[in-house]
């Protein structure tokens, strides 16, 4: 960063920094405050945490929400994984940029809507097939991959594009069959997009509210939406408390994929 | 048939869409040779290459290895290897990896590859860089690499893609000495395409020249620059002065006002060839003792020799001469026989003029793109 930088400047970006993490420090201070008051701070402690650790349905919403976002992140890695190698083979460019749109479009359409389709599709279907209560586990792991494979896909292509294309051919040329070439030399190349893919996956599903509160039925609660449920009732200082959590796993797993990126860039510059 | 064929394309034809890439080409290939595919950028010299290893199916022709008809068989059956034109190592292998990978597939014994590989890191002197990442090697490293890659799987025909166009000139010297060593010490056929002239002509026993997925001429490095089959080869290796002749009858051909001895026969009388003079064959003398005379337009200092342009009638002639002339001079030329190269005229004619419009920066541009 430039020294020379003026003190506007540094007041500027102190302001925008201060509107960006105060709320979060205050939510993170607060948790570990003694009483219930959210203005007075009367001591330090880990009371709140130990009480959301004893709540059941915390623990349970906990639980569902790892659940669902391994499932989902490790389904949609290998979906995106392979819907990227795909198109990437293709050779109409118009017919790929088609595809890629398509890829993209669930990414800017409104998560509400996503949610409100996604909960219409399966009440439809679920018609249809004549089941009852089809709302659950299925149904969220169902829409968390919909939503994250477009990522997976995002993060996964641009490696296949800078990969020499003659790496797959060199690996056949020398024995390989096709689908050899493929595991043994195309995927360790693409291996740290996929990573950043299967993380972003992770990540996203791990927090996502609105999409899941309409396709998680009445039985299946994630943390957002426990989270939310909590906040119906009397705020309540363990509500901070797991705010806190999420915050900072997802902290850690964004670093992770920051640090991931820096080091394929640092490779890069070392390959030059 | 021969015995000693050891790949034979026929009639192969290959297009993308509506582009022709490669037209009717029939080409045999001789055990334990060095043959060069050379032509410019585009003209189908990769794609040939690639028909022989498998990546490109011919859209008819028949592909034929040691007699046995090879078209269906897929590049990871054949008993062909590709060094690329990036090399196309792998990078998450270290060297030893890398060399050991078709090693690995064949699965053989941890000692016999431990074995071959040393072997190949001595055969391409890279001792002791076994561990060393890909990433960390220089260009040629990373092209010997390549070599021991491709070598290790003891292949019957090495193929070659440009291997050397990424190298600087130095480098690029030692390396095509080190490679036609490598091919003569193993004894194994070497594709090599490339469309580097001067690298055709020293490293190879047969030269295959082609442009816009035609065979022009096959030959030996010596036929293809003494007997050009016409202006575009003629015009593409080495320089060249190709001018329009009336062939007078056998033995005798009339061009710049004058009627030369030549060693061509065979022509109609009156017949309208082109001929093709190279420009160290000419002779400099005085005006009164040339057979033609003219004006030095330009003179380039290029070393070895002057490089000078004389215009004769309108048609800008190049000399190589060691003796300095200077602009403006008027200077005579001696064309004895032996350097005089009589061509049919083909599609080509015309198309490659005099030296008029002549830059060394043209004729220095080389593109290395692939063809795809």
């Amino acid at each position: 960063m430039s020294t020379k930088m003026n003190v506007s400047s540094k007041i500027y970006l102190g302001l925008v920094y201060f509107f960006l993490y105060a709320p979060i420090i205050v939510l993170i201070v607060f948790s570990f405050n003694e009483s219930t008051s959210t203005s007075v701070m009367s001591g330090f402690s880990f009371k709140w945490y130990g009480e959301l650790l004893r709540d059941a349905d915390t623990i349970n919403a906990v639980k569902n929400t790892l659940l669902i976002a391994v499932v989902s992140s490790v389904c949609a890695t290998v979906l995106g994984t392979a819907a990227a190698v795909g198109i990437d083979k293709m050779r109409n460019k118009y017919l790929r940029s088609a595809i890629m749109n398509t890829t993209n479009i669930p990414m800017m359409n409104p998560e509400i809507v996503t949610g409100i389709s996604l909960l219409l599709l399966f009440a439809f279907s679920s018609q249809l097939l004549g089941i009852k209560n089809a709302l659950g586990l299925h149904t969220l792991i169902i829409a968390h991959i919909t939503f994250v494979l477009p990522y997976v896909i995002l993060s996964v292509l641009p490696k296949l594009h800078q990969m020499d294309h003659h790496l797959s051919e060199a690996a056949m040329d020398l024995g390989c069959t096709p689908v050899k070439s493929f595991f043994k030399v195309v995927l360790p190349s693409i291996m740290p997009g996929i990573l950043t893919g299967f993380i972003m996956a992770f990540t996203l599903s791990l927090d996502d509210f609105v999409i899941s509160y309409f396709v998680s039925g009445p039985e299946w609660q994630t943390l957002p939406i426990r989270l939310f449920s909590m906040t119906k009732k009397r705020v309540k200082p363990d509500m901070y408390a797991l705010s806190t959590l999420i915050f900072f796993v997802m902290l850690v797993l964004l670093m992770l994929i920051n640090f991931m990126q820096a080091r394929g860039d640092k490779k890069k510059e070392k390959d030059k | 048939m021969e015995k000693d064929i050891i790949i034979d394309l026929k009639n192969i034809d290959v297009s993308y869409g509506e582009n022709k890439i490669l037209d009717n080409i029939s080409l045999y290939i001789r055990d334990k040779e060095f043959i060069t595919l050379l032509g410019p950028s585009g003209c189908g010299k990769t794609t040939t290459l690639r028909v022989i290893a498998g990546f490109t199916q011919p859209d008819c022709g028949d592909v034929i290895f040691n007699g046995k008809k090879i078209n269906d068989l897929p590049p990871y059956k054949r008993q062909v290897n590709t060094i690329f034109q990036k090399y196309a190592l792998f990078p998450h292998l270290n060297v030893f990896e890398n060399i050991a990978f078709g090693l690995r597939l064949k699965k053989k014994s941890d000692k016999e590859i431990k074995e071959r590989v040393a072997e190949m890191l001595e055969l391409v002197n890279l001792k002791g860089f076994s561990k060393r990442n890909i990433d960390s090697l220089s260009g040629g490293q990373q092209q010997r690499v390549a070599i021991a890659r491709a070598l290790a799987n003891d292949p019957k025909v090495l193929l070659l893609d440009e291997p050397l166009a990424a190298l600087d000139l130095k480098l690029r010297k030692d390396m095509q000495v080190e490679l036609k060593n490598i091919q003569q010490k193993l004894g194994i056929t070497f594709i090599f395409v490339t469309h580097d002239q001067e690298e055709a002509l020293s490293m190879s026993d047969t030269v295959v020249v082609m442009d816009n997925g035609v065979i022009q001429q096959i030959g030996t490095p010596q036929d293809i620059y003494n007997e050009p089959k016409n202006a575009f080869v003629a015009d593409f290796i080495g320089e060249s002065n190709i001018l329009d002749v009336v062939m007078k009858e056998d033995f005798r051909a009339r061009f710049s006002g004058h009627t030369f001895q030549c060693l061509d026969k065979g022509f109609g009388t009156g017949e309208a060839v082109d001929v093709v003079i190279r420009p160290e064959d000419i002779v400099v003398t005085t005006p009164d003792k040339g057979m033609i005379s003219g004006t030095v337009t330009s003179v380039t200092f290029k070393g070895v020799h002057y490089e000078i342009i004389v215009d004769i009638r309108g048609f800008k002639w190049m000399i190589q001469s060691i003796h300095e002339q200077q602009v403006g001079d008027e200077i005579g030329l001696v064309i004895e026989p032996d350097s005089i190269h009589i061509m049919k005229k083909s599609i080509y004619s015309g198309k490659f003029g005099d030296y008029s419009s002549f830059s060394d920066e043209i004729d220095h541009l080389s593109d290395i793109e692939e063809e795809e």
